[in-house]
């Protein structure tokens, strides 16, 4: 990593962190449902919520996926509101009606809302009474995706979390892959730990559920986002080991990964370079061919994915833009760690959020660029700034070497796009 | 319970922010969890509004429940009111607020706040969107606006108009535009476009135009009763409702100015020779009741087409729907379940919908053209183009969007073949159009080859023999979007034919996309 700067001496692991709680500008979990209905093909995503959840589904998937999706939403009405009885009920008949309808159905997910929540609808209740009707056919699962419980990410976590107990039980020495990554940076990864001798090798989730890892003391997993907390600490509870690393976005990050895998199945050093070497220049390359555009300019993250420390490190380290703001709705510590340290001290690290605070800081500091929410992106960009909307790091392949110069891309395309118009603000 | 995937309608605070937002002044403090937050987007994204919509979330958590979340909106209420300076606020509840009974309204009444607090009853679990902007522009109404002293010059206001509306922008215009030929001044139009101190000064007009039943019937019948305002029943959509409107605003100001109808085309755009092929063409009509209604009409007597099926989706106005359903002898569909519309839609196997964007999607799946005559809006519903629907300018714009579809099909399609693109499944787009029975998007491979075979064949034919494809750099290209696939294999190739590689493998496939990538 001769381009790189040294890693910084203290980094941010231990740096102050400004904690706020004030009004969240933030999707909840329910929107986990858009890429991971995607991901696992036999699996159908049953929110038990209101006409709200339905909505913010819609919204969020901007009716992108209109052919039948493999989510829904159990809308509770005035009826289901007097007596709890009856939702149990109702949801057996949507359930059944459901799966009747579709047959290659073979996960069905009982999602939880923050009206179902608020009501105390028991949906783990739900969930055994359903897969003891269902099996072996189907297996009932659940999980909230609330606002009141979840933050955006935190939806996916919660959803593999859950998924955790119920995977079969090994002996056997296995690594797992855990995030649920487009199809084509898996089969990216796949392919670089085949080629360095590293198996078997399992992904949580998978894309079909008979697919799905065992797990047992003799597991390793490394996880391939910073939002997977819960699932974490499940994995950890049925014996496997976590592989602490950065997490693998840019050329760095993903050799990082790579390497603390690599060691883990002593990999010697001279396969490990055959194996990356080449990927890795053309990482380099492409990223170095947008950094162009993104060097010395600053850069502020409102929270929204989690994925903002590490990609503050990627930002910062391999595309020398200088980080004035970091946030985060939450920090998994003994997650994103390995990221932390990576990341020189400076910017503001905050968790949480008061937006309106948060937007007067960011206003006064001027960022080249701002990474938010929809909801901002507008209007920050019609007060002059330049932003990019931070849901497109979720809904695109930005993991590992292949991607490396489109993550930087993405970064960098606001910012050319700005010139390319005659828009740059007039300072 | 009720198992929905795609809704006509939002929640009904939803419908509460399309009122405040379209207004200046005015805030509004939802008790809502941080999720809700997601209905900021609507307005800045699909409607592409440069500012937030003026609304705090309380945005509270699990751990709040039972112990603050009603002090956590008296806070945020304060801070609001402190922070935006409004000159009044609406306070209402979510779904999930309204379960945990906090009260809003009560406490914001309570708060001794120096402007208006008006409290918002927005029944989540029985009513939708179009209830809670009807009813919110209500309760401002009665809150603000008293009888008073007529404008000297004859005025009129208009009501119905809310941020996110369909065509609301330039309707607007078109009719007032319209109004001031025929020597009538706008006192006000709102909510989009007024303050609280202008529903004030609603009193000043001498009679209302009500533009959108949907969102603001309620708010004009009180007028009517309480500041002796008629309001306006036909809506000037199509050449000849706005005839009909233009007589009753005659009666209605006594006068007998009548506006430049010069600029009307579309009746002769429809007499030409060249609109022959319109004739009989069998439509089925579906949306909000006020555009249906209005569609009907132009479809059958401007258009010459056939009505062979209609229905709205706002079960408030089923009464109006089945009156019309009576007039054009059909068993009009009162739903919101977009299934239940594509059945009916199927079977009645019309050549042409007009529809919402719902319909859209479901005329791609049964390969029938549809022209977007309603909300739901999407993004396209704003174009940067004036684009009314009302008043004359409105029926020729009629006259071009309902053709469109008719000899621009084909092209619709591809467009929407690239909308649809997905990142985890592209294979989606070409299941989209084309055939007449759906494809569950589960069969991927199978479609996907498809796509390879059918309707691209060009990106898959030989090229001529000097470089080889490797099977897994093959296959690598088919994780390729569809419609770029094109591009990286002719790029591959091109660069592999630079350098002399005569096999290609991923090396050289992710070599030639870092080579292009700058
Ligand atoms: S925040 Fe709660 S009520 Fe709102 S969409 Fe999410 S789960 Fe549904």
């Amino acid at each position: 990593m001769s381009d790189l700067p040294a890693p910084p001496a203290v980094g941010c692991r231990t740096a102050p962190v400004l904690r706020e709680r004030g009004q969240r500008e933030v999707f909840c979990g329910l929107t986990g449902i858009i890429w991971l209905h995607r991901k696992m093909q036999d699996a159908f995503f049953l929110v038990v919520g209101s006409r709200t959840c339905a909505h913010l589904l819609q919204s969020a998937a901007g009716v992108m996926i209109f052919a039948e999706p493999r989510f829904g939403t159990a809308i509770l009405e005035e009826t289901d509101l007097a007596g709890m009885a009856d939702a149990q009920d109702e949801l057996d008949r949507e359930v059944a009606r459901l799966l009747e309808r579709r047959p290659d159905i073979r996960q069905l997910f009982l999602v939880g809302s923050c009206p179902s929540e608020v009501i105390k609808i028991d949906l783990s209740k739900a969930a055994e009474r359903l897969s003891a009707a269902h099996a072996p056919h189907v297996r009932v699962l659940n999980y909230s995706g609330s606002g009141i419980e979840t933050t955006f990410t935190e939806g996916e976590d919660a959803c593999l979390a859950a998924m955790v107990p119920a995977l079969e039980a090994t002996e056997a020495r296995e690594l797992v892959i855990v995030g649920a990554l487009p199809d084509v940076v898996e089969d990216q990864a796949l392919s670089l730990l085949a080629a360095m001798g590293i198996g078997p090798v399992r992904c949580l989730p998978a894309r079909r559920a008979a697919e799905d890892p065992a797990v047992g003391p003799n597991t390793v997993y490394a996880l391939t986002q910073p939002f997977l907390g819960a699932t974490h600490e499940a994995l950890s509870r049925r014996g496997a080991r976590h592989i602490p690393a950065p997490m693998p976005f840019g050329e760095e990050g993903t050799t990082r990964w790579l390497r603390a895998v690599a060691d883990e199945f002593d990999v010697p050093d001279d396969v490990f370079e055959r194996v990356t070497a080449a990927p890795r220049d053309r990482a380099r390359r492409a990223v170095a061919a947008q950094a162009e555009t993104l060097r010395g300019r600053s850069l502020f993250l409102f929270p929204d994915s989690q994925l903002e420390p590490p990609l503050a490190r990627f930002l910062t380290r391999e595309c020398g833009m200088t980080a004035i703001e970091v946030g985060s709705p939450f920090l998994h510590r003994d997650v994103i760690g390995p990221d932390l340290d990576l990341l020189a001290e400076g910017p503001v690290i905050s968790e949480g959020q008061d937006v309106d605070l948060q937007l007067e800081r960011c206003r006064a500091a001027r960022p080249d660029l701002t990474v938010c929410g929809l909801g901002l992106a507008n209007p920050l960009e019609a007060e002059g700034m330049t932003t990019k909307w931070a849901i497109e790091l979720v809904f695109t392949p930005v993991h590992f070497y292949e991607q490396a110069g489109d993550l930087a891309g993405l970064f960098a395309r606001p910012m050319r796009r700005k010139q390319a118009l005659g828009l740059e603000a007039a300072e | 319970m009720k198992l929905s995937v795609w809704t006509y309608e939002g929640p009904p605070h939803v419908g509460a922010m399309r009122v405040a937002t379209g207004m200046t002044g005015l805030h509004f403090v939802l008790h809502a969890p941080q999720g809700d937050t997601y209905a900021d987007l609507l307005f800045t994204m699909i409607e592409r509004r440069d500012h937030r919509p003026p609304v705090t979330y309380t945005t509270f958590q699990a751990r709040d429940l039972g112990s603050d979340t009603a002090n956590l909106f008296r806070t945020a209420c304060l801070d609001a009111v402190e922070r935006f300076d409004p000159q009044a606020i609406i306070v209402g509840s979510s779904c999930t607020a309204e379960l945990i009974q906090d009260d809003p309204g009560g406490m914001s009444e309570t708060m001794g706040l120096a402007i208006p607090a008006i409290p918002l009853e927005l029944p989540s679990y029985q009513r939708k969107e179009n209830f809670g902007a009807d009813e919110t522009f209500l309760q401002i109404v009665r809150a603000l606006a008293e009888p008073m002293e007529r404008s000297e010059a004859i005025s009129c206001n208009i009501l119905g108009p809310t941020a996110l509306g369909f065509r609301h922008r330039d309707d607007v215009a078109e009719i007032t535009g319209l109004l001031r030929e025929m020597g009538i001044a706008v006192n006000v139009a709102a909510p989009m476009g007024s303050s609280p101190a202008d529903i004030r000064r609603l009193g000043a007009a001498h009679f209302n135009v009500l533009l959108y039943p949907e969102t603001a019937e309620s708010a004009a019948r009180w007028c009517e009763k309480t500041l002796g305002q008629p309001y306006t029943k036909p809506i000037p959509i199509g050449a000849g409702a706005t005839r009909d409107f233009i007589g009753e605003v005659q009666a209605l100001a006594g006068t007998d100015a009548a506006p430049d109808a010069t600029r009307l085309r579309q009746p002769w755009w429809a007499a030409s020779v060249d609109s022959t092929y319109l004739t009989g063409k069998r439509v089925f009509l579906f949306g909000d009741a006020t555009h249906v209604k209005a569609a009907a009409r132009v479809a059958r007597d401007e258009m010459g087409f056939e009505v062979v099926g209609l229905g709205c989706y706002n079960r408030e106005f089923a009464r109006d729907i089945r009156a019309l359903g009576k007039e054009f002898g059909l068993t009009p569909l009162i739903s919101d379940d977009y299934l239940e519309v594509e059945t009916a839609i199927a079977e009645a196997a019309p050549e042409m919908i007009l529809g919402t964007q719902m319909e859209r999607h479901i005329g791609k799946r049964l390969g029938i053209p549809c022209a977007v005559i309603s909300a739901p809006v999407h993004v396209q519903d704003f174009p940067a183009r004036y684009s009314p629907q009302m008043g004359f300018e409105g029926a020729n714009v009629l006259f071009d969007t309902w053709v469109h579809p008719l000899v621009m099909g084909l092209e619709e399609h591809l467009l929407a073949m690239f909308r649809e693109d997905f990142e985890f499944n592209d294979a989606a787009g070409p299941s989209h159009h084309g055939g007449h029975s759906p494809r569950p998007q589960d069969e991927a491979p199978a479609v996907e080859a498809a796509a390879e075979e059918g309707s691209m064949p060009s990106e898959a034919a030989p090229t001529g023999g000097e470089v080889i494809w490797l099977d897994d750099a093959e296959r690598e290209l088919r994780k390729i979007p569809f419609f770029v696939r094109g591009k990286a294999r002719r790029n591959t190739e091109a660069f592999a034919a630079s350098r002399g590689i005569g096999r290609i493998s991923i090396d050289t496939l992710y070599e030639a996309k870092a080579h292009y990538a700058r």
